[in-house]
């Protein structure tokens, strides 16, 4: 496949970036999106010329770290996918692909295509842990779980941390990934203890952090990878209720 | 204390509490409106009287309208902190599937805002003298109003619009009060349309009516 490739090129935080074109030929409809990328790279430096900077890192769909906002779409047109388990095969030959990183406040572009998400790290970091006296493993009948909460708390435990929920949102709310992680250990008796002081953290870090609000609109849902579930909001919402 | 009255969740819950009375008010004003349909202008003009006298009226007047202000001035809050969250935009618009009720929002929150303003100007602001006209006799300004052909057309278009507005109110309500859940989610969107459409189509009918049964 032949390409035309729109990226946008950002040298650092402080100077501004633009759209960039690259016409990218030999392009194979089995590679992934950052396989793509690769070749484009490759092609750059044996050009003598920058590459494009991209986060990656397990290229499996699991370590949350890819991420790029493709033709209106965070992690590319198929719900359901990284942008590392992105198939060319979703795109078509001569088409024009527009690639510009996530864009939130608190996600400043750190270069090209990265952006700084530690804002999320912090928000996980306010709230998202459980504290246990470490020792020999506990035996596993002594707390019994319902097996439809386990099912919840395991499908809002599979966020992440990619950011595709802000990045989607009209107005960069992060609501999604918050309640990811609050649902996780909401739903399970080892998270009840410390469950107040976890969503009012979680939930004021998100503030201090500049992320928007919530109107529940549903675009982070309909982009995240993990296709977490809005109605876990509705749970962080409650949660936070409970907690007064 | 500041944490708890501005938090992401604390506003929309204000936002939500005060549209839902909002919400339980329309059917109220829609009841009363519906006795124009009678060819008699008393039953209206009693109830209307009624609702201007009575004194628990008078408080649930009162907290009808800390809650319209509180749901305008928090829905512009929202909304400027909204556009400032993401300062550098997209060159493609997102393309993300959602519902254009709920991203249009706060445009349909606007014009039910306006056609409150004309509203308050041909009725509310008589009972308060600021406006002339007799607050007795609601019934024949109503009908005044509705043998002028575009004041319905405008009259209907609000209607619509307003529809608009109470499917994605509705909905977002519950989520924000935290009243759902993957079995709810979807009974709740259902009754939502419901009301979205039967509320709106409620008012609309009576123009309609007056004019051909008439
Ligand atoms: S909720 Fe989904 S989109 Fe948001 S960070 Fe988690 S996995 Fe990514
Ligand atoms: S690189 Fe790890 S999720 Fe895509």
């Amino acid at each position: 496949m032949k390409l035309r490739l729109k990226i946008w090129r950002q040298k650092n935080a402080k100077t501004k970036g633009a759209f960039a074109s690259y016409d990218l030929d030999g392009v194979s409809s089995d590679m992934s999106f950052l396989e793509m990328l690769d070749l484009l790279n490759s092609r750059l430096v044996s050009e003598g010329k920058e590459p494009v900077a991209f986060d990656h890192d397990c290229r499996e769909g699991i370590c949350g770290s890819c991420g790029m906002y493709i033709n209106g779409y965070p992690h590319g047109p198929v719900p359901g996918l990284t942008t590392c388990h992105l198939s060319m095969r979703y795109f078509r030959d001569g088409e024009t692909i527009t690639i510009e990183p996530w864009r939130a406040r608190p996600f400043p572009v750190i270069k090209d295509l990265i952006v700084d998400r530690s804002a999320m790290d912090k928000i996980q970091v306010a709230g998202g842990f459980i504290s246990v006296t470490a020792g020999a493993a506990p035996e596993a009948n002594n707390n019994l779980v319902r097996k439809h909460s386990s099912d919840l708390a395991f499908d809002s435990a599979i966020c992440i941390g990619c950011g595709a929920c802000v990045a989607a949102c009209k107005n960069a709310s992060a609501m999604l990934f918050v309640s990811a992680r609050v649902s996780q250990y909401a739903l399970l008796p080892q998270g009840r203890p410390e469950a107040k002081e976890r969503v009012r953290a979680m939930v004021e870090e998100m503030d201090r952090q500049g992320f928007g609000n919530c109107s529940n609109t549903g675009a982070c849902e309909a982009q995240c990878p993990k296709q977490i579930k809005l109605f876990n909001i509705a749970r962080l919402n409650r949660e936070y209720y409970r907690s007064y | 204390m500041n944490k708890i009255l501005f938090s992401a969740v604390s506003k929309k819950f204000v936002m939500a509490l005060a549209g839902l009375f909002l919400l339980v008010f329309l059917p109220v004003h829609l009841g009363i409106n519906l006795m124009l349909i009678k060819s008699d202008p008393e039953p209206f003009n009693t109830a209307a009287h009624f609702m201007a006298t009575f004194p628990l009226v008078k408080v649930v007047e009162i907290v009808l309208f800390l809650a319209i202000l509180v749901h305008i001035i928090y829905g512009i809050i929202l909304q400027i902190q909204n556009w400032r969250s993401r300062p550098v935009r997209y060159a493609v618009r997102n393309k993300s599937e959602t519902s254009a009720f709920s991203r249009f929002v706060i445009w349909t929150g606007g014009a039910v805002l306006i056609f409150l303003v004309i509203h308050f100007f041909n009725f509310y602001f008589i009972k308060l003298g600021i406006v002339e006209g007799d607050p007795e006799n609601f019934y024949s300004v109503a009908y005044q109003l509705f043998a002028i052909r575009g004041y319905v057309i405008l009259y209907w278009v609000c209607f619509l619009i307003l529809g608009f507005h109470l499917y994605h109110s509705l909905q977002s309500a519950f989520q924000t009060l935290g009243w759902s859940n993957e079995f709810w989610k979807p009974v709740i969107r259902v009754i939502s349309l419901i009301y979205a459409i039967l509320i709106p189509a409620g008012f609309a009918a009576i123009p309609l009516i007056i004019q051909f049964f008439k």
